[in-house]
C-alpha cells in the first residue's frame, strides 16, 4: 500500500489543516458539505478578524478623543483660548508634533509596520555597502593579526528579530540539554526524585525577573576579566533557566509512568539497562517530552521579552522598551508592531514544534 | 470431585504421586504468596504444588480473582515469592528470565516499534552471537508462522487487537524460551479471532512442542489446546483443586475434538468443578 503525499496531508500534519480547504476552494472541488466547512474555517475567522479591527478602530479613536480634549483644556486653563485654538488645528491638521499620544488605530500601525520595512531596507543597504568597503581592508588587517571591522550601526527591526530568535533557541536548547538528561534521571530513580523534588518545586514558579537578576549576579562574576557584551549570555541563560521547568517535569512523569506491560516486556527479555532506556523508556516518553518542549518554548519566547528589555541584551524587548522610553509619536504604534511580530512568531514556533512532535511520536492522535 | 480420569500419561507418575524428576520441566513446590494489607496478610495462593512435564500444554482454570495471573507472574520472576520455591529444570528461578517466555494478556508491543522490530527486539537480546541476517530470519520465520509475512514493516499501532496478539506469540516464540507462559491471551478478542488465533498457536506449538502454561477463562479453549487441565480452588489460600487429563491425540483438529465421544465428559466435568 502506498500512501501519496498530498497537500491535504502536508498541511494537517503541521497543524495548518484549514489550508487546504482554501486549495479546495480553487480547485473547485466543494461540495455541500465542504461549504459548510469553508463557513466555519475560514469566512467565520476573517470575519471575526475583521470585527477585531472595527473595535480597535474605534477604541483607539475614542482613546485619541479623550486625549485631544484632556490636552486642549489644558491649554486653555494654562495658556488661554489662542493657545487652544491653535492646538486645536493643530491636532485637526494632523501635525506630528502636537498629536494625542494613545493606543495607535490599526491604520497607523500599518503605517509604522511599513516605515520600520523601509527603515530595515535602508539599515540593510547601509550594512552591505560598508562590508564591501571595508572588505580590502579587513582582508589586509586580519593578514596583519588584527580584528576585522564589523559594522556597528544600529539594528534594524528585522535584525532585533532574528537577534531574538537566537537568543531564544539559545535559551532553549539549554533548557534542552538540562531539562532532559536530568528529567530521565529523576523519572527512573525515586532516590533522585525526592532530592529533587523540593528544588523543582521551589524553583519552578520564580519569575524571569528574579531569575534574570540571579543569572546576572553569577555571569557578572565568573566574566569579570571579559572585556566582552555578556548581555546575550545572561539572557540566554535566562530564557533557558526560566523555560526548562516544564521540560524537566514533563520528562520526568513520561519516564517514571511508562506503561508497566512495556516494563515487564523489558524485564522478561532481560534487557539492559541501555537498552531498556533507549528502546523501551524514551520512545514511550517521547509525547510527554515534547509536550514539555513545546511548552518550555513558548514559555522561553513570552519570557525573552521581558529578560532581553531587563538585561539590554538587542532583540524585540529591547527595542519595545526603547520604543517606550523614546516617546516619539509613532512609537506606540511601533510597540504594537512587536506586539503582533512577537505574537505571531510564536505562534509560528509552536507549530514548528507540533509538526517535530507529530514526526517523532508514535502516537499520532496525541499531539494536541 | 477428585476423580482424575485414568490415562497412559497418568500411570507414568512414581510412588509419591510424583512425576520422573527427569521428566519434569516446570516444578512448584508448596509456593505461597502473601499480600500484606493494613488489616494483616492476605493469603492469594498456599501449599501450591504443581508439576509441569517437558513438551507438555497445560490450561490453567479457575474463578476469576483466584490467584492464577499471581502463579502465573510468579513462575515468569516478575512478583516475587512469598514462599516455597520455583524450578525450571531443577534450578531455582531468580527473578525474569527469557528462558521462560511471556504471551501477555494485552499484547504490550512497543507502539512505536514495527512488527519486525519487535520480534527482533527479543531475538537480538536471545542470539546476541548470531549475525544480524541470522536473527532478521528468525524473527520473519516466526512472524510467516502467525500470517504477518505482509506486515513485517507495519508498526504495531497500526495493526487490530488480534493481529497484535498474532506479533505477541511470534515474540514469544522467536527467543525460545524453555516454557511458554501465557495469560489469557486471547480474552480480549472476538470468538472468531479467538478460534484462529487458537489454531495458529496449536499450528507453531505442535511444531516446537515448547512446555506451556496457559490461564484461560474458556472450558472449550481449556480442553482444545492442553494435555492436562489444571483447575485452582477459589481463593483466599487458593490451590490446585483437581488436574484433568485430555487424552485426545495430536495434532487435533476443532472438528474432531468436537466430535469426540470423551469431549463432553471433560466438559462436564470441568464444568461441574466450577459450579461448586
Amino acid at each position: 500500500m502506498k500512501q501519496s503525499i498530498t497537500l491535504g496531508k502536508v498541511t494537517k500534519f503541521i497543524g495548518l489543516g484549514f489550508l487546504s480547504t482554501i486549495k479546495d476552494l480553487f480547485t473547485g472541488k466543494l461540495e455541500k458539505q465542504d461549504f459548510i466547512n469553508f463557513l466555519r474555517k475560514i469566512v467565520v475567522p476573517l470575519a471575526s478578524i475583521l470585527l477585531f479591527i472595527g473595535l480597535w478602530h474605534m477604541g483607539a479613536k475614542t482613546l485619541y478623543n479623550i486625549e485631544a480634549d484632556f490636552k486642549i483644556e489644558k491649554a486653555l486653563t494654562d495658556q488661554g483660548p489662542a493657545a487652544a485654538d491653535a492646538l486645536r488645528t493643530c491636532i485637526a491638521s494632523g501635525e506630528s508634533s502636537c498629536q494625542p499620544n494613545t493606543l495607535p488605530s490599526p491604520s497607523q500601525v500599518w503605517d509604522s509596520y511599513k516605515s520600520l520595512l523601509r527603515d530595515h531596507n535602508i539599515i540593510a543597504a547601509d550594512k552591505a555597502a560598508f562590508i564591501e568597503k571595508t572588505a580590502a581592508l579587513n582582508e589586509t588587517r586580519i593578514a596583519d593579526g588584527l580584528d576585522a571591522i564589523t559594522y556597528t550601526g544600529r539594528p534594524s527591526f528585522v535584525d532585533q528579530i532574528f537577534r531574538s530568535l537566537k537568543t531564544v533557541f539559545a535559551g532553549f536548547l539549554l533548557a534542552l540539554f538540562i531539562a532532559v538528561p536530568l528529567g530521565i534521571f529523576i523519572g527512573l530513580s525515586p532516590t533522585l526524585k525526592s532530592a529533587f523534588n523540593w528544588f523543582i518545586q521551589i524553583f519552578k514558579p520564580v519569575s524571569p525577573v528574579v531569575w534574570y537578576l540571579l543569572v546576572f549576579m553569577i555571569v557578572k562574576t565568573l566574566l569579570i576579566d571579559s572585556n566582552e557584551d555578556s548581555s546575550f549570555t545572561i539572557s540566554f541563560i535566562s530564557v533557558g533557566l526560566c523555560s526548562m521547568w516544564a521540560t524537566l517535569v514533563n520528562t520526568a512523569m513520561g519516564v517514571s509512568s511508562v506503561d508497566k506491560d512495556y516494563i515487564n516486556v523489558a524485564k522478561v527479555l532481560k534487557l539492559g539497562n541501555f537498552q531498556k532506556i533507549f528502546k523501551v523508556v524514551l520512545p514511550s516518553s517521547l509525547p510527554l517530552i515534547f509536550t514539555g518542549l513545546k511548552i518550555t518554548l513558548s514559555v522561553a519566547w513570552m519570557v525573552l521579552i521581558a529578560i532581553e528589555l531587563l538585561a539590554q541584551s538587542p532583540g524585540l524587548g529591547l527595542f519595545v522598551w526603547e520604543e517606550f522610553q523614546n516617546g516619539a509619536n509613532d512609537s506606540n504604534a511601533k510597540i504594537i508592531v512587536a506586539m503582533f511580530v512577537i505574537g505571531i512568531i510564536g505562534f509560528l514556533l509552536d507549530r514548528l514544534m507540533l509538526t517535530i512532535q507529530n514526526w517523532v511520536s508514535f502516537d499520532k492522535t496525541d499531539a494536541i | 470431585m477428585s476423580t482424575i480420569i485414568e490415562n497412559k500419561k497418568a500411570t507414568s507418575l512414581t510412588d509419591n504421586g510424583l512425576f520422573p524428576s527427569n521428566e519434569v520441566m516446570l516444578d512448584l513446590k508448596n509456593l505461597k504468596k502473601v499480600y500484606p494489607t493494613p488489616k494483616g496478610d492476605y493469603v492469594v495462593l498456599e501449599d501450591l504444588n504443581l508439576q509441569i512435564r517437558k513438551e507438555e500444554f497445560v490450561t490453567i482454570i479457575g474463578h476469576s480473582g483466584c490467584g492464577k495471573t499471581t502463579m502465573l507472574s510468579m513462575i515468569a520472576g516478575l512478583n516475587p515469592i512469598s514462599g516455597g520455591n520455583i524450578s525450571v529444570l531443577g534450578k531455582h528461578i531468580k527473578g525474569p528470565g527469557p528462558d521462560r517466555g511471556v504471551i501477555f494478556q494485552s499484547p504490550s508491543l512497543m507502539p512505536w516499534m514495527t512488527t519486525l522490530q519487535n520480534v527482533m527486539l527479543g531475538v537480538n537480546q536471545v542470539f546476541p552471537h548470531a549475525t544480524k541476517a541470522q536473527r532478521n530470519d528468525i524473527a520473519k520465520y516466526y512472524l510467516q508462522k502467525v500470517g504477518l509475512e505482509d506486515a513485517f514493516n507495519k508498526r504495531a499501532s497500526e495493526l487490530s487487537q488480534g493481529m497484535q496478539q498474532r506479533v505477541g506469540i511470534a515474540r514469544a516464540f522467536a527467543i525460545k524460551p524453555k516454557v511458554l507462559l501465557l495469560d489469557e491471551p486471547f480474552g480480549m478478542l472476538d470468538s472468531l479471532t479467538r478460534g484462529e488465533l487458537q489454531d495458529i498457536l496449536i499450528e507453531i506449538w505442535n511444531k516446537e512442542k515448547i512446555t506451556a502454561v496457559m490461564i484461560t477463562h474458556d472450558v472449550d479453549e481449556a480442553i482444545f489446546l492442553a494435555d492436562r487441565v489444571v483447575m485452582m480452588t477459589s481463593g483466599p489460600k487458593a490451590k490446585i483443586g483437581d488436574i484433568l487429563n485430555i487424552d485426545f491425540e495430536r495434532p487435533r483438529t476443532r472438528k474432531a475434538v468436537l466430535e469426540h465421544e470423551d469431549y463432553y465428559k471433560y466438559r462436564k466435568h470441568l464444568i461441574d468443578f466450577l459450579e461448586h
